[in-house]
């Protein structure tokens, strides 16, 4: 989810971002998890048969620039709103896995006006239990070494999605890109911990139909949190994809790819 | 040379009952408030038979940790500045990345000032890795947001005359006005601690004292940056009271009781690295180039104090991690060690480590002072000249 840099490179708002864009159809703007994005990300490959898919690295991801008035997650969204003005995208379908799905929620929040339906993958972003129960794991507090057994569910394709953490033999540049998607998802993502407190008071804004897609063995948002989630929205759908963690989407990315097909194909019939 | 008697006021019964980690997630029943209430008061008694000894003072300050129960370095000294008459009191440091609140570490190190009548030294630090966890401070940007605290103390600090205000990145201020002002004008001397080659230029613009700590062979690249770098600044030499070296020092009459006292002091070394991994290098606290390159090498920081395994006492003396011996032993062994990294103007002296008892801790201390003391200032004085007049 870090090793290869994305293919192409443009400059949105100032800021110079890699994307990966593939396939054609409808305009799908993936939004990564805070551990980054591959240009072999299996889940971008298989959306991207039946759409256009837009994934770009988060500024301060991958090999895209962080300007230093980019500090915050409010600050990513400005970019991303940005970003859809800029391409000039409608009727664009939303996905986002973890931390890219707080993004997503928080985009969709600032008006849906552009914005045909939105897909939140293991999401992380806002908080419902009291001040003195998490709802999300302190992923901060954990080593790098226990990636594998928190993020995902079936270890062997963890270790093989993560270049089994393997970094001696792995280039400087898929290190940089590691460490560097480490520090900022803890720049954007430190205190509170993966969420904004207004968020959740600002969801009744999402007037689209929304699919809440989880991992039945997420241990850092368990599905628990993955209904709330969904029970937030006006339109919102919780479904469950067995055998996945967290980062299920990359362990089984079949099955989340026919999850949001399935789904975005029923909305427009229903549309239509 | 100065001479600074320096204490972590270390919990150090608990050390063997602890099993992992002895700070962050360390259960707080091992503190024990009775046996902590008979220490505290141990570590100030033997700051202020330091005082009478002819040292000066030197506090820092630890969070949720056996190895250090001092939770905030000011006000370990804001009880030293009454109960001491001449020694320098120097907190190294305030951990001002750990603060949210700059102006009220302003204030307390004005009062502190005024308290000693102009006896305060100010080090103002980054803060451990590991203790962002309770602070809950951002290790991202930790170093823009210590500059920025840095620049505004030192302005809350020498600034007279009506009120200002402050709207940076990260303070937000709308009436600073510190009272009372600091009794040494324009303000108090000021230390930094570093360990590299970078930090150690920037410390040398600022022309503040640059302390490092247990730096071994470090040491010598970290100071000859900031002689290069003071020479280009400010245009003369680098003084050796530019210069402080921390180590730990075991002083003794005689081989059976130096090593004695050595057996006692060496459980600090071990006790020192059980932090917990995961906040031992949060990201954001190291540059994302030296962290990819750390991954690369596989290296995580510095083990053992950069020692050999079972070091020697010559060992531990010449890598500038623990100074042992007779007063003739310790004399030679501090003085070549400072002539190796280039001259040290202030010996930071861990004299409390481990077990080492109250007796032990003052033999240590008056035997030092007496017999060893003299000697290293005259040895300083001549390095010194032999330091300003070189360029």
């Amino acid at each position: 989810m870090f090793i290869t840099a994305l293919p192409e490179r443009r400059e949105i708002a100032g800021v110079s971002v890699e994307f990966l864009i593939k396939g054609d159809g409808q305009n799908l703007l993936f939004l990564h998890a805070g551990h980054g994005l591959d240009a072999a990300d299996r889940l971008v490959e298989e959306l991207a048969k039946s759409y256009r898919v837009i994934a770009p690295s988060h500024p301060g991801f991958g090999a895209s620039e962080l300007p230093r008035h980019i500090t915050s997650t409010e600050d990513l969204v400005f970019f991303y709103l940005d970003l859809i003005e800029e391409l000039d995208l409608k009727d664009l379908i939303v996905v986002g896995a973890s931390f890219g799905g707080w993004l997503a929620a928080e985009l969709a929040t600032r008006g849906t006006g552009r914005i045909a339906s939105l897909v939140l993958i293991d999401a992380v972003g806002v908080k419902f239990s009291g001040r003195e129960t998490r709802d999300i794991v302190d992923i901060f507090a954990r080593t790098l070494e226990e990636i594998p057994t928190l993020f995902f569910h079936d270890q062997d394709k963890a270790m093989t999605i993560l270049g089994g953490l393997d970094f001696k033999n792995m280039s400087l540049d898929s290190a940089t890109r590691f460490a560097r998607n480490r520090e900022s998802l803890l720049l954007f993502g430190w205190s509170p911990t993966l969420y904004n407190p207004k968020l959740l008071g600002r969801l009744h804004r999402v007037h689209v139909p929304v699919l809440v897609l989880w991992g039945a063995n997420d241990q850092v948002t368990p599905p628990a949190y993955g209904k709330q989630y969904a029970a937030a929205f006006e339109h919102g759908t919780y479904v469950e994809v067995p055998e996945a963690g967290h980062y299920g989407y990359l362990e089984q990315p079949e099955k989340f790819a026919d999850k949001i097909i399935a789904f975005l194909g029923a909305k427009t019939l229903v549309a239509a | 040379m100065e001479f600074w008697h320096f204490s972590e006021q270390s919990m150090h019964p608990a050390w063997d009952k602890i099993d992992g980690p002895t700070k962050v997630l360390v259960d707080n029943r091992f503190c024990d408030p009775e046996v902590a209430n008979k220490l505290y008061n141990r570590y100030l008694d033997e700051w202020v038979i330091a005082d009478k000894l002819g040292y000066n003072i030197f506090v820092n300050e630890h969070h949720a940790s056996a190895n250090c129960m001092s939770a905030s370095c000011l006000l370990t000294l804001a009880i030293l500045a009454r109960q001491t008459k001449k020694a320098r009191l120097l907190c190294l440091g305030v951990p001002i990345t750990n603060r949210t609140d700059p102006y009220r570490v302003a204030e307390e190190l004005a009062m502190i000032d005024v308290i000693s009548g102009g006896r305060l030294e100010i080090g103002l630090v980054k803060a451990s890795p590991f203790e962002l966890a309770m602070s809950n401070q951002s290790p991202a940007r930790i170093m823009d947001r210590y500059w920025e605290a840095h620049d505004f103390i030192v302005k809350a600090l020498t600034h007279k005359g009506l009120p200002f205000s402050w709207e940076g990145e990260f303070y937000n201020y709308r009436n600073v006005n510190v009272w009372p002002r600091p009794f040494q004008q324009p303000m108090p001397p000021m230390w930094i601690t570093a360990s590299g080659a970078s930090t150690g230029r920037k410390v040398a613009q600022l022309g503040y004292t640059m302390a490092t700590f247990f730096n071994g062979a470090g040491t010598k690249p970290l100071y000859d940056a900031y002689k290069d770098e003071y020479f280009k600044t400010h245009g003369k030499p680098a003084g050796i009271d530019r210069f402080a070296y921390l180590a730990i020092v075991v002083c003794g009459r005689n081989d059976a009781e130096v090593q004695e006292r050595i057996n006692k002091v060496k459980p600090y070394l071990e006790v020192q690295p059980r932090t917990p991994k995961a906040w031992s290098n949060p990201p954001g606290y190291e540059s994302v180039e030296l962290n990819a390159g750390a991954l690369k090498s596989g290296k995580t920081g510095r083990i053992n104090f950069g020692l050999p395994l079972n070091p020697t006492r010559a060992e531990m003396a010449e890598g500038g991690i623990l100074f042992s011996g007779t007063p003739d032993e310790l004399y030679e062994q501090m003085s070549s060690f400072s002539d190796k990294v280039g001259g040290i103007g202030h010996m930071l002296m861990l004299t409390q480590a481990g077990y080492l008892s109250h007796e032990e801790t003052v033999d240590t201390m008056t035997l030092f002072s007496e017999q060893v003391a003299p000697r290293l200032r005259e040895y300083a004085r001549a390095k010194n000249q032999e330091l300003t007049q070189a360029a």
